[in-house]
């Protein structure tokens, strides 16, 4: 039917619209730049809000000291800083190892229907609102011990966490190539170990990454922890007691109604986003100089939805 | 296991010295196949269908022991699907399922006793495209199979990673920068190594994926020589999409064609002068 002259038109007509898609291409551009600036005007303002504020109150005393009188603008936030780093490690240390576990259960083990039912179950946890989550430690934990305590904060936080890992590990291990199961198979070494020596090391950069993503994430969670380690004053008394931690102080400084607890409140803020901010770039630095890992960062934003 | 690797080991060492026994020469394998002791693989009836559709159907083949056989047939014919049912390796495969019998030195690899793990440390396996582990050093790549599976003494290791790397042909390419990555290395490099890594768990039966497929001609004529060396040690069943390679390394050559071994013979015959009229319109290139 195409003849040689049909050709040439369909050649012309393809060649004449040539303008027209120029323009649409550039009004694309236009829109996605637009875009971009619409997403950063308010990252950028709170952080340069954080900052301007934070700094003023920022001092040896603040990050080293126990909280004074509320309002009275003295004492530190020492303790919150400790809060918060007593908690990401023991959130790790339950997060961390159920999360991985299962991650590679679902990528290796499971058939694709249970495979899938936890992956489904996974997923509806990642959307799952925090404070739902404290209120479960709050009922399991809080009440039937009859005090507040640091397990209970690092059990919610954990079932905020895992989840996390557990998906970007089944999504590092499914970037595996089947050839170097089947290398490692054809060796005659159980799967077992073919697993942990093999795939668990190659996926080694995609894992940690999500690890340290599922980090940020917690160290920053407020509303599971007024349920769980309530807050306090004072230092680190055991695991049984109350605690604080930084995003608590943040939340109860701002609500006061002194000049004083509000910049604290910055202050605090400040820290926060700054161990947050070195946290992330250990991951930059992990993903950038470590094989294996590059992509991790696009696959969890993939699939925590977008949120931080 | 470390005891194992001694006794591999000193096994192979004594299978090297009285050549006599390895100057019978292949050739003298009866052509009619019947079997007399000289066979190392038996295939009886075998049959593996995916989701039920049938890759291969009803294959029958004696594979004599320290010689190359060649399979060929066009893409899709079944050529990997058998080659892979010698070690098990549908195992792994979702919805695969495999019928029949194949005997290694008097045992069926199917049979519910055999445990598949151990039978495939009797097998070596070299993949279609070079597949050394990312994470691992050339040393701890050729060592994989056995450190991964309990062996330990860094002597032996030592020992054995040596030997494989030399009869693999790569040693001396590497033998001063064994502790750099793999993948550092070259393509052809890369598939050595694969089989260094494959040799070094002391198997008897050696399978080969399209091999050379990925690789230059040079390389490739690397890896031929390779294999033509092997096979003094070890029974090879190579797949091979190259009708050239299979006429130039290989013994025996099976032809197969959607799912069937319509021949199966000396290479030669096979090329020169075969049976069927399917045979000799795919080996002229008149189709494929």
């Amino acid at each position: 039917m195409s003849s040689s002259e049909r050709r040439l038109e369909f050649r012309n007509y393809f060649q004449d619209n040539l303008g027209s898609r120029m323009v649409t291409d550039k009004i694309v551009k236009i829109i996605v730049i637009a875009c971009v600036a619409i997403a950063i005007i308010p990252l950028g303002s709170i952080l340069v809000d954080v900052v301007r504020m934070g700094v003023e109150i920022i001092s040896f005393e603040f990050l080293t000291a126990l909280p004074g009188a509320a309002g009275s603008g003295e004492g530190g936030i020492a303790n919150s800083i400790q809060g918060t780093f007593i908690m990401i490690g023991m959130t790790s240390a339950i997060g961390i190892p159920i999360g991985v576990l299962s991650g590679i259960y679902v990528a290796e083990y499971a058939n694709s229907r249970v495979g899938k039912l936890i992956r489904f179950f996974n997923d509806v946890m990642m959307q799952f609102p925090s404070i739902v989550f404290g209120i479960f430690a709050f009922l399991f934990i809080v009440l039937v011990l009859g005090k507040f305590n640091l397990w209970a904060g690092a059990i919610a936080l954990s079932l905020i966490m895992f989840p996390i890992i557990a998906r970007t590990t089944e999504e590092a291990l499914k970037l595996i190539p089947d050839t170097y199961r089947e290398a490692g198979h054809a060796l005659g070494i159980p799967k077992a170990i073919v697993t942990v020596k093999i795939l668990l090391t190659a996926a080694k950069g995609g894992i940690v990454t999500g690890i340290m993503l599922s980090v940020a994430r917690i160290a920053g969670e407020t509303a599971p922890l007024i349920m769980t380690i309530l807050g306090s004053k004072g230092w680190f008394r055991g695991t049984e007691t109350a605690m604080d931690a930084l995003p608590l102080t943040i939340w109860r400084l701002s609500l006061l109604p002194y000049d004083e607890a509000v910049m604290f409140g910055w202050g605090a803020a400040l820290v926060l986003i700054t161990i947050l901010l070195v946290l992330n770039m250990s991951v930059r630095y992990l993903v950038l100089h470590r094989k294996g890992g590059s992509g991790s960062l696009g696959m969890f934003m993939r699939i925590t939805g977008g949120k931080k | 296991m470390e005891m194992n690797a001694l006794d591999v080991l000193n096994a192979m060492k004594n299978d090297e010295q009285p050549s006599t026994k390895r100057n019978e020469p292949e050739k003298e394998i009866p052509n009619n196949m019947t079997g007399d002791g000289k066979y190392k693989v038996l295939i009886e009836n075998l049959a593996v269908a995916y989701n039920g559709k049938k890759a291969i159907k009803n294959i029958n083949m004696k594979i004599p022991d320290k010689a190359v056989t060649a399979l060929i047939g066009p893409s899709g014919c079944g050529k990997t699907t058998l080659l892979r049912t010698i070690n098990r390796m549908h195992d792994l495969t979702k919805g695969a399922e495999v019928t029949g019998k194949i005997i290694i030195d008097g045992e069926n690899v199917y049979d519910s006793y055999i445990n598949p793990i151990l039978q495939r440390r009797k097998i070596g396996m070299v993949f279609q495209k070079p597949n050394p582990f990312p994470t691992m050093s050339i040393w701890d790549n050729v060592a994989a199979g056995l450190k991964l599976n309990g062996v330990k003494d860094k002597s032996i290791l030592n020992e054995i990673i040596e030997d494989s790397l030399k009869m693999a042909y790569l040693w001396d390419e590497v033998k001063d920068e064994l502790k750099k990555p793999a993948v550092a290395l070259s393509g052809g490099q890369q598939q050595r190594l694969c089989i260094a890594r494959a040799l070094a768990i002391q198997p008897e039966v050696l399978l080969m994926d399209e091999p050379a497929s990925a690789l230059d001609p040079i390389a490739t004529q690397k890896i031929e020589q390779t294999i033509i060396e092997l096979k003094k040690h070890y029974t090879i069943i190579i797949v091979t999409h190259n009708m050239q390679q299979a006429l130039r390394v290989s013994d025996r050559t099976g032809f197969m064609y959607l799912g069937d071994l319509v021949e199966y013979d000396k290479t030669e015959k096979i090329f020169k002068n075969p049976e069927k009229e399917l045979t000799a319109n795919y080996v002229q290139g008149r189709f494929g």
